[in-house]
């Protein structure tokens, strides 16, 4: 299992040949309290940063990113009928889609966790 | 996280708002709360179900002197002025020749000053109109007053901890009171679609009165961003958003406020169009949405007939806390503007239906008598 990130706050988590995508906890408390949630279809291919699924708080509507391209192996319902699982565990139970990558190797060009904090700590 | 608001302007509660944890915005060129710890959520609900204290302060506060300041006044906008009983708050506009909105305000009648309350990112431009327009009436601009909102159904009983009279006052009444020997003016009125103040009190003394309300059990800093969603939820216009100097009156379902004996009469910039308007109709017309389902329709959203021809513009939206669910404002082609008329918002390249309906979305809880 490899944790990644990306510089717009979404987590990757490979497991297999399959990639499950959220949104970290400081995007979720950057955003406020998520109200709607609208995750991707099964079978759905997405290029790498294209809009895959959405997230809106109370105050504005954000785009939540594939961060690799590949086929959409899942999208997660949970979330889309209980929004504020993105609030209450964002790297957990308030994942967004699934996602088979491609090439699994664009992973390596993502943020290691390390590399995530510090892009934090320069944002405080 | 870096804070964007350096070299703005600060309110007399700058201090408060960073210790209670306010994430702090640009706004209308101040640094202003948009929400605290708990969320525009919480700060909402908690509005609805007993008191949240709002800083209003960046908003501009001014006083019109001169004897015939409400028939001055009447110059510059639609409402009835001269007709306001002393003590009486009137909602306003101020327009332009081509009947086009310039921006809000309330108008209370003291006696012999009538007092404005009009939006900070207009203020200036506000003040400037008076002044060019009226210049045989002193315009005293008040810049060391705050500006508090109380607001929800507990506003009452908590003011009038330490000013009983004001439980009595009734809504779109102002009055001058002592808080403790300070000379405040307060007035029944808000932005929430809730019962409650708005409180104008000597800068020096802000702080101090805001952190007694906050130590009450029923009272929580509320900030912009529930501000938005609440008078969103009570209907209520949002200038530069609903109405802007593109919008009149009649187009904005506004009419109400143009009273009989100025619609006789005329007198105010752009009669002649809105005038016109109010008798011939407007091809457009600003009117409640109700999405269907979940999602959100944000402002700018294109909104469409059921045969997929443009049909107009959301103009405020977004998600209802206390409807639990998606609501907008826009304006639509009037024959589209009866309330149940079917429409489709166009969010993110679907169509998504809505309803037109008349706002508020929530019961309105105004102190009446």
């Amino acid at each position: 299992m490899t944790v990644k990130y990306t510089k717009d706050h979404e987590w990757v988590c490979m497991e297999g040949d399959v990639a499950t995508v959220g949104i970290t906890n400081y995007a979720q408390e950057q955003l406020g309290d998520v109200v709607f949630v609208e995750v991707p279809e099964a079978g759905t291919h997405y290029d790498a940063g294209a809009e895959a699924a959405v997230v809106e708080s109370v105050k504005a509507a954000s785009e939540v990113y594939s961060p690799l391209a590949g086929d959409i192996v899942e999208g997660n319902q949970a979330v889309a009928d209980d929004p504020s699982l993105v609030n209450s565990d964002p790297e957990g139970e308030g994942w967004f889609f699934k996602i088979k990558p491609d090439n699994p190797s664009d992973l390596d060009t993502m943020l290691d966790e390390a590399a995530y904090k510090a892009l934090l700590a320069e944002l405080d | 996280m870096a804070d964007d608001t350096q070299n703005l302007k600060t309110t007399p509660l700058d201090a408060l708002h960073r210790e209670y944890g306010a994430k702090m915005v640009p706004f209308a060129g101040y640094a202003m709360p948009v929400q605290y710890k708990d969320g525009v959520l919480k700060e909402h609900l908690h509005t609805r179900a007993a008191a949240g204290l709002f800083d209003v302060s960046h908003m501009g506060q001014a006083r019109l002197h001169g004897a015939k300041a409400a028939e001055a006044l009447e110059t510059l906008v639609p409402g009835d002025i001269a007709g306001l009983g002393a003590g009486n708050m009137r909602y306003t506009l101020f327009t332009n020749d081509t009947g086009g909105i310039l921006d809000d305000l309330m108008v209370t009648h003291c006696g012999d000053v009538l007092y404005l309350v009009v939006n900070a990112a207009c203020k200036d431009a506000d003040f400037a109109h008076l002044q060019s327009n009226l210049p045989d009436n002193r315009l005293e601009i008040i810049e060391d007053h705050a500006l508090l909102a109380l607001q929800g159904p507990k506003a009452a009983e908590v003011l009038a901890r330490y000013i009983p009279a004001v439980r009595h006052m009734v809504f779109l009444t102002g009055a001058a009171y002592h808080i403790n020997d300070i000379p405040c003016f307060i007035t029944r009125s808000g932005y929430t679609g809730e019962d409650g103040y708005e409180i104008s009190i000597p800068a020096a003394e802000a702080d101090a009165f805001a952190r007694l309300l906050l130590s009450e059990d029923e009272v929580m800093p509320i900030g912009l961003g529930a501000r938005d969603s609440l008078r969103l939820e009570a209907g209520l216009c949002l200038y530069g958003n609903d109405i802007d100097e593109t919008t009149t009156p009649v187009e904005a379902a506004l009419n109400w406020t143009i009273g009989k004996r100025r619609r006789a009469e005329g007198g105010f910039p752009g009669a002649d169009v809105i005038l016109g308007q109010i008798k011939d109709g407007t091809a457009r017309r600003r009117v409640g949405l109700k999405p269907e389902g979940r999602a959100p329709a944000r402002g700018g959203t294109e909104i469409q007939d059921m045969g997929g021809n443009a049909a107009g513009t959301v103009t405020s939206g977004g998600f209802g806390p206390s409807v639990d669910g998606p609501v907008a404002m826009g304006y639509v082609r009037t024959d589209l503007a009866e309330p149940g008329t079917k429409v489709n918002l166009m969010v993110r390249g679907k169509a998504l239906a809505a309803e037109v309906v008349k706002p508020p979305f929530i019961k309105q809880n105004y102190v009446k008598d």
